[in-house]
């Protein structure tokens, strides 16, 4: 059968690793030992719920759990409020010293911490969890009872999955970003393509791409269905680790006979900006298509590009300019560490001055929560990651999902635009 | 284990914020969340819906984010299974560790009209169309998953010492 030779994809050799195996084959079932556990306000509490009913007095190891509070805070009322109090007296019970208010969204907020590490198995009770693969982790997202399940035992259950190889080569032409590489790679899967799947990042595109970069595209592997998605650890995410990396920590790569299901190849050099059109991520059209989509809204930020570079690339376009009458442009830094640099390199003042709104960092208005909530009719460009029907508000309003400099840019001139109309 | 009830007709990709729109996540009690189940797609479902009713859908089912709210009004709604094409992933997971049975086949999707009497054995993997007299046949559920769905969900499995290894 010629399985003894058969190598391992990153996936696997993560998972073979925690479950006490020298290797593992698609579709097998796994009880594997968890590294660490995420929960937010929206979903700690059903998991505390959830272990309080198991009869659960303490966690096995508070040391590997993680609380964010960060969709609908800072508290937008009093159900928000009491959510997270209970959150936060739990973490307090159970002796949780990772325990975050107000400091920014998870999956910017872990990888700034170094609290997730290249060949680690992460589990988080948020679907874009999968964002720490950029880290070379095998991240994905789980519902609250099995986070629970984890507080209570340190194991959780998880099915082998088979990995699809996305390669990518050339040169990126200006304004073309990680966002639309990965917009790209979902219209292509398909929302449900990769479903039960891994994803693994590589060729000479991505080892250019920065680590922000990478997480991006990690970011929005659950888009395409995948469980994880995944990047091969080189000089770039060590040098972002640099002060985390413990002196011999072991790094998995995957075998040269690894076994993917299927291997693509994307030349992104002839790629420009794209746009994904309501309602679903995975209806993606080039920006020029949509110049004539009036906007009345632009956000910028969330756990997919609400990061430096992202604010970086949004200043670039806005420096000198205004946002067109008539729009509101909001900016959310996806952490309070990315809110103070922004402030120190002089961002905010250009947004200020620009005539964007800068808010706290949060989820906010990503998932219709606060801070930006979509009226009847109205339209977003978004540098989110789900432009699902009433996503961000009324059921008849419409998120269009882009890269930052293409959200900047179509702030500029109230409408879609494409960087080029602008930066000229 | 076997379940009985009329059929709910819903498409491909239906998300968690469709099931249950992210604006309302500031409570998890699920009496207050279930009025609003669907409601921006089928505002008359969750008023309408039967204990033991069925929803049969298409492609990638309860894609979107990890939620548990989402199976957890569609279950507290009285639906006793969910069967569809395929489902995303989490919302499988999310599911059975709340014990409501889902049920991935592809035939029911294509035959089953709004309201047809349906009739599941996950022993057997087979749905009965009762009102059409045909029968779909699905992949049987594996015995350490009937178990979890037996017992309740993950919690009460919990509660009574957690995973053996021999059942998986």
């Amino acid at each position: 059968m010629g399985k003894a030779k058969r190598g391992s994809t990153l996936a696997e050799k993560i998972l073979a690793r925690h479950s006490g195996r020298d290797r593992v084959e698609p579709g097998e079932l796994l009880l594997v030992d968890v590294d660490l556990t995420m929960a937010n306000d929206v979903t700690a509490p059903i998991a505390i719920r959830s272990f309080r009913e198991a009869g659960a007095e303490r966690v096995v190891d508070p040391s590997r759990i993680v609380l964010v509070m960060d969709h609908f805070t800072p508290n937008k009322d009093i159900a928000s409020a009491e959510q997270v109090r209970e959150c936060r007296e739990f973490a307090r019970e159970q002796g949780i010293s990772l325990y975050f208010e107000n400091d920014g969204i998870a999956h910017a907020l872990l990888p700034e911490r170094g609290l997730v590490l290249p060949g680690q198995l992460v589990l988080g009770a948020d679907s874009h969890t999968c964002t720490y693969g950029a880290l070379g982790a095998l991240a994905t997202g789980v519902g609250s009872t099995d986070i629970a399940a984890v507080w209570v035992t340190g194991k959780a259950w998880l099915k082998v999955p088979a990995s699809i190889k996305l390669v990518y080569e050339g040169e990126l032409s200006p304004w073309v970003t990680a966002k639309d590489l990965i917009l790209k790679t979902i219209s292509d899967l398909g929302v449900d393509g990769a479903n039960y799947k891994a994803l693994e990042f590589s060729g000479g595109t991505i080892s250019r791409l920065s680590v922000e970069g990478r997480m991006t595209m990690a970011n929005m592997a659950i888009e395409a269905g995948a469980k994880a998605g995944i990047f091969e650890v080189d000089g770039k995410t060590r040098e972002y680790l640099a002060s985390f990396l413990p002196q011999g920590w072991e790094i998995p790569v995957p075998d040269d006979g690894a076994e993917y299901e299927e291997v693509r190849t994307y030349d992104v050099s002839s790629m420009g900006p794209v746009v994904a059109i309501p309602h679903s991520p995975g209806n993606v059209r080039p920006v020029e298509e949509l110049s004539g989509v009036r906007i009345d809204q632009v956000v910028i930020g969330s756990c997919t590009n609400g990061r430096m570079e992202d604010l970086r690339a949004a200043a670039g376009a806005l420096s000198g300019r205004k946002v067109a009458p008539g729009v509101r442009l909001l900016i959310l830094p996806a952490t309070r560490r990315i809110y103070l640099q922004a402030l120190k390199e002089g961002l905010l003042e250009i947004f200020a001055d620009a005539g964007a709104t800068i808010c706290p960092p949060s989820c906010g208005p990503c998932l219709g929560g606060h801070l930006g909530v979509l009226g009847k009719g109205e339209r977003c460009v978004s540098t989110t990651n789900r432009n699902f029907l009433g996503r961000m508000g009324h059921p008849q309003s419409e998120i269009y999902l882009a890269s930052p400099i293409v959200a900047a840019a179509s702030a500029v001139l109230g409408r879609i635009a494409h960087p080029g109309e602008v930066l000229k | 284990m076997k379940y009985e009830g009329k059929a709910w007709i819903f498409g491909h990709d239906v998300d968690t914020d469709t099931i249950i729109p992210a604006r309302y996540l500031t409570t998890w009690d699920v009496s207050l969340l279930a009025p609003h189940c669907m409601e921006d797609v089928d505002s008359g479902f969750a008023r309408e819906v039967e204990p033991g009713d069925v929803i049969v859908a298409g492609r990638n089912f309860g894609c979107g984010s990890s939620r548990e709210h989402a199976p957890a009004v569609i279950k507290a709604l009285g639906i006793s299974a969910i069967i569809a094409q395929s489902f995303a992933r989490i919302f499988y997971r999310n599911g059975f560790n709340i014990g409501l049975p889902l049920v991935e086949c592809k035939e029911a999707f294509e035959r089953v009209k709004r309201g047809d009497r349906l009739s599941l054995d996950l022993e057997k993997g087979e749905i009965k169309n009762l009102t059409r007299d045909e029968s779909y046949f699905f992949n049987p559920i594996p015995p350490f998953m009937r178990d979890l769905l037996r017992e309740g969900g993950l919690v009460p499995l919990l509660k009574k010492g957690g995973w053996r290894v021999s059942s998986l």
